[in-house]
């Protein structure tokens, strides 16, 4: 008796297979806590990156750099979204994580150098260290029971300390090392991410090769962060915003959940603070003041806070738009964006990036009805 | 078996006594109701059960455990649900989103799934799985919060005023849902203000006032004890 186990099917099953792998890894990326799904929105999503892999072709290194500069920006963004938008915790000092591990990463790379890959490392410590910081503040004010407006207090707080301590640091007394930190005025002076390569190393100077690294972690925490939304522990953060007294009565230790959505947040503020500082070799106090502080609620809230996506594409455009205002109307343009905020607070408090994509969901299921 | 126990318990706010040496015992398998008047201190009982308030003196025992010092998340954890009196839901997220969020501690995948699909059922929800917890009425809210409480079959389920604000048929409908838990095994001590109810479902009655224990016993027992009847009935019961 032949055993046809083992024979070739007559119909190749390799191709339905890779389907349905594809459609369980695109389920992890999907769900309730974030906006989209479906082929059509995978599409425009792959065809949106496409675009932002040929617009360096399109335009010159000036402008090519100057969109890596949005870019950087993103991350405290999508940090700020997890924390405020999902987890329920206003935080006004992101900006203290981003100056924590810009300063970081200064010191480190003045004192060892580029070569090796160092600034690559560099860029994990600071981060890791603005994690650390976030870790031990968030210990305080979660198990603390620190809640509502008093966490964006303490965190305002923090930041405006940090930059008053910094803005001091103008003797020579306070270097670290070979790094001076130089008070008011900031630290200069560290290298740009450098590439080890062969016959040289690269450095990412803010044109097309900075841009092309910034595209990819901003795709790759994009859709990181769409996992982690989606996941078990994203339905708690959010059970913990809408509900946080019946969350903890599902057995839910709601104090470790805000830590850890907070230490998240912190680091990709850290990652900011990195990218910031290596993409123009300064960093000052200014970047941990009030103003400073201010910004990153406003690109949030703008787009919408309770969706990443939302976020996203809210904070890359509030950011030109920042920058046209700043161009032509200088400090105007800072009038503008708390106009801004107050009338999407009142007007649009979902947002106005979230409030569309919901009118366009409804009206296409309205015509799909 | 004893499912529950607390022993001298404790607790004042300022110079108010809300809990004053309790001793209580629930036995496994109950339904046991907890009534008395405004203030008696029923609700501040739960929240020591709970966890939410710490106790000035005396033990809580759950499954000969002592829970007294335990966090409330660990207490969900040993096996003790809650329901509240105004409805602990996720409004602003769909039925299906509230039910996966209480039941995902305990189960996975299919399993999840497939016990979402039965709770729907039990609590007459299946028809709007999808819609947002905040658009159900009230009566349906109050449905989706003892399904939340119940699909990780919990020892104890506590429910504060679990009809509260509900039309007749569906406290009747509660009550019968509460009958089929307490078939499956599950021990149940509810706060309840209406003594029809009370008398729907309870087993034994324990009267709190003034933060003690007043009387225990059978419905009938209560009603005609003459101390409830004038502290807490109004002279009589009208239902």
């Amino acid at each position: 008796m032949t055993d046809i186990s083992h024979e070739k099917s007559l119909v190749d099953s390799a191709p339905i297979a890779r389907r349905s792998r594809a459609r369980r890894w695109l389920s992890h990326l999907e769900g309730p806590q974030t906006f989209g799904s479906g082929i059509a929105f995978w599409t425009i999503f792959v065809l949106v990156v496409a675009a932002a892999c040929a617009y360096p072709f399109f335009a010159d290194g000036w402008t090519v750099g100057n969109a890596a500069y949005f870019l950087v920006w993103t991350f405290m963004a999508m940090g700020l979204s997890v924390i405020w938008g999902y987890a329920g915790a206003l935080s006004f000092g992101q900006t203290a994580f981003f100056g924590l591990a810009g300063y970081a990463y200064g010191v480190l790379t003045i004192n060892v150098g580029e070569t090796y890959g160092f600034t690559f490392i560099a860029l994990v410590i600071a981060v890791a260290l603005a994690g650390v910081f976030a870790a031990v503040l968030g210990y305080f004010m979660f198990y603390g029971r620190i809640r509502g407006v008093f966490i964006g207090i303490v965190t305002l707080s923090v930041t405006l300390v940090f930059e008053t301590f910094m803005a001091q640091t103008a003797g020579p007394q306070w270097a670290i090392g070979s790094a001076r930190l130089n008070g008011f005025n900031g630290m200069t002076g560290m290298p740009p991410l450098t590439v080890p390569w062969f016959g040289g190393d690269i450095a990412l100077w803010p044109d097309r090769p900075l841009y092309y690294v910034l595209l990819a972690l901003t795709v790759i925490v994009y859709l990181g962060l769409r996992m982690l939304l989606n996941s078990r522990f994203g339905n708690v953060l959010v059970a913990i915003r809408e509900n946080p007294e019946r969350a903890e009565m599902l057995g839910y230790d709601i104090r470790l959940y805000q830590l850890l959505a907070f230490v998240v947040g912190g680091a990709l503020a850290g990652l900011s603070g990195v990218l910031y500082t290596a993409w123009g070799q300064y960093i000052t106090p200014n970047s941990m003041g009030l103003t400073a502080a201010a910004l990153p609620v406003v690109w949030v809230a703008v787009g919408g806070r309770r969706d990443i996506t939302a976020t996203l594409i809210g904070t890359l455009l509030v950011l030109s738009l920042f920058q046209t205002l700043t161009i032509y109307g200088s400090q105007y343009a800072l009038v503008a964006m708390g106009a801004l905020l107050v009338l999407i607070v009142l007007l649009a408090p979902e947002g106005i990036v979230l409030g569309f994509a919901n009118l366009v969901d409804r009206l296409t299921k309205r015509r799909g009805a | 078996m004893t499912i529950l126990k607390t022993e001298k318990l404790k607790k004042s706010f300022g110079g108010v006594h809300v809990a004053r040496d309790i001793d209580f015992t629930l036995e496994k398998g109950e339904m046991h109701c907890l009534i008395g008047p405004n203030g008696a201190g029923k609700s501040s009982f739960f929240r020591l059960i709970l966890g939410e308030h710490r106790p000035d003196g005396g033990k809580i025992l759950f499954m000969d455990e002592d829970i007294t010092d335990a966090r409330s998340f660990a207490r969900i954890r040993k096996g003790i649900s809650v329901k509240f009196q105004v409805p602990g839901i996720f409004k602003a997220l769909s039925v299906h989103q509230n039910l996966t969020i209480a039941f995902q501690n305990h189960l996975h995948g299919h399993d999840l799934e497939a016990t979402i699909a039965r709770v729907l059922d039990f609590v007459s929800l299946a028809d709007v799985a999808t819609e947002p917890a905040g658009a159900l009425s009230h009566g349906q809210q109050q449905w989706l919060e003892i399904g939340m409480a119940v699909g990780v079959e919990p020892k104890l389920l506590l429910l504060d005023e679990p009809t509260a604000g509900m039309s007749p048929d569906e406290t009747h409908k509660t009550g019968e849902m509460l009958h089929e838990l307490n078939a499956q095994g599950i021990t149940i001590l509810a706060v309840e203000h209406d003594m029809a109810f009370v008398e729907q479902i309870a087993s034994r009655v324990t009267v709190l006032h003034f933060g003690a224990i007043f009387a225990q016993g059978t419905v009938s027992d209560i009603i005609a004890h003459q101390g409830v009847a004038e502290i807490y009935l109004g002279g009589g019961h009208g239902g």
